[in-house]
């Protein structure tokens, strides 16, 4: 197999696109209840007032996922993955990340 | 007949942006279930790919103009704080969903779980025009790559669903207006 081929079939740009999109919706359920949790967070996470903390959880996890999805594109370009790990891994993030964005949720973990 | 810019960004943030977003999701479906529904199914030519990744890369755009507009445009103007001794609260969506028990949940569940959950759809759907652009042909061999798309798109949907849902339902309770207002037509009083 040719080096353009074997860059061409390795799956580790998927699997790095895959976990990075996961890694974004877990840190969005994380940045979503700790500013939920506690005011001196929502405070730090008030990046644009007319938005308010929202802008802070979404700016973030904008950039959390870029930046992990280009590391992991760096680590994994030319390798090839179990994908399937890769998926339940990323489908383990989105659930806890979904269960964090869900307010009733939200407030069970805070004993409100 | 009138309508306030207020009204207007919502409109084209929901039922525009939106609405249009979530349509585009039958396309999806249908060229993922015809490279997947079985062992003779659809291997898309290099040109189908190029039109199926900017059919997705186009969904992702429509949902980040519609998570952007809506938390950075639409969403200041919701949550706007009326001044102390403030009676009438039709210019302050959310204080107004607050002040009775029975729309109070449409802010504390509706709002607060749609402001956050809506962002999962550019995400998913990003990395869904990513993953068609590289492995478009090959997509039909690579069954947990498959999957991992399936799921995204899936994810997609649902989050748009949700968000699309509880705007719809919050703009029905406590619809945001306000702002200099657009006559479109003038009829006669009766």
């Amino acid at each position: 197999m040719s080096d353009e081929t074997a860059r061409a079939t390795a799956n580790g740009p998927a699997a790095a696109a895959v976990l990075s999109a996961g890694i974004g919706g877990f840190t969005l359920g994380v940045l979503s209840i700790i500013g939920d949790a506690f005011s001196g967070v929502a405070h730090a996470l008030n990046f644009w007032n007319p938005t308010g903390p929202l802008s802070g959880v979404t700016d973030i996890t904008i950039v959390v996922w870029l930046v992990s999805w280009f590391t992991l594109s760096r680590l994994w370009g030319q390798r090839n993955l179990e994908l399937r790990r890769v998926n339940l891994a990323t489908g383990l993030l989105f659930i806890v990340g979904l269960l964090l964005t869900f307010p009733p949720f939200m407030d069970l973990l805070q004993g409100k | 007949m009138e309508i306030t810019v207020r009204d207007l960004v919502t409109v084209v943030h929901g039922m525009f942006f939106g609405a249009l977003l979530l349509l585009t999701f039958t396309g999806a479906a249908a060229s993922l279930y015809a490279m997947s529904a079985s062992s003779s199914g659809w291997t898309p030519t290099s040109s189908q790919q190029r039109a199926i990744t900017i059919y997705l890369a186009v969904m992702a755009l429509l949902a980040w103009t519609t998570v952007f507009l809506g938390a950075y445009a639409v969403y200041p103007w919701y949550r706007a704080i009326p001044p102390a001794g403030t009676h009438n609260l039709a210019a302050y969506p959310q204080r107004l969903l607050m002040s009775n028990s029975l729309t109070v949940g449409w802010h504390d569940i509706g709002m607060e779980w749609k402001e956050h959950l809506a962002w999962f759809a550019p995400i998913s759907l990003t990395a869904v025009a990513y993953l068609f652009s590289r492995y478009g042909t090959q997509l039909r061999s690579l069954r947990a790559l498959r999957q991992a798309v399936s799921g995204l798109v899936a994810l997609a949907f649902a989050s748009a669903c949700i968000a699309g849902f509880f705007g719809a339902m919050l703009n029905k309770n406590a619809a945001v207006r306000g702002g200099a207002q657009i006559v479109i037509m003038r009829g006669e009083s009766r």
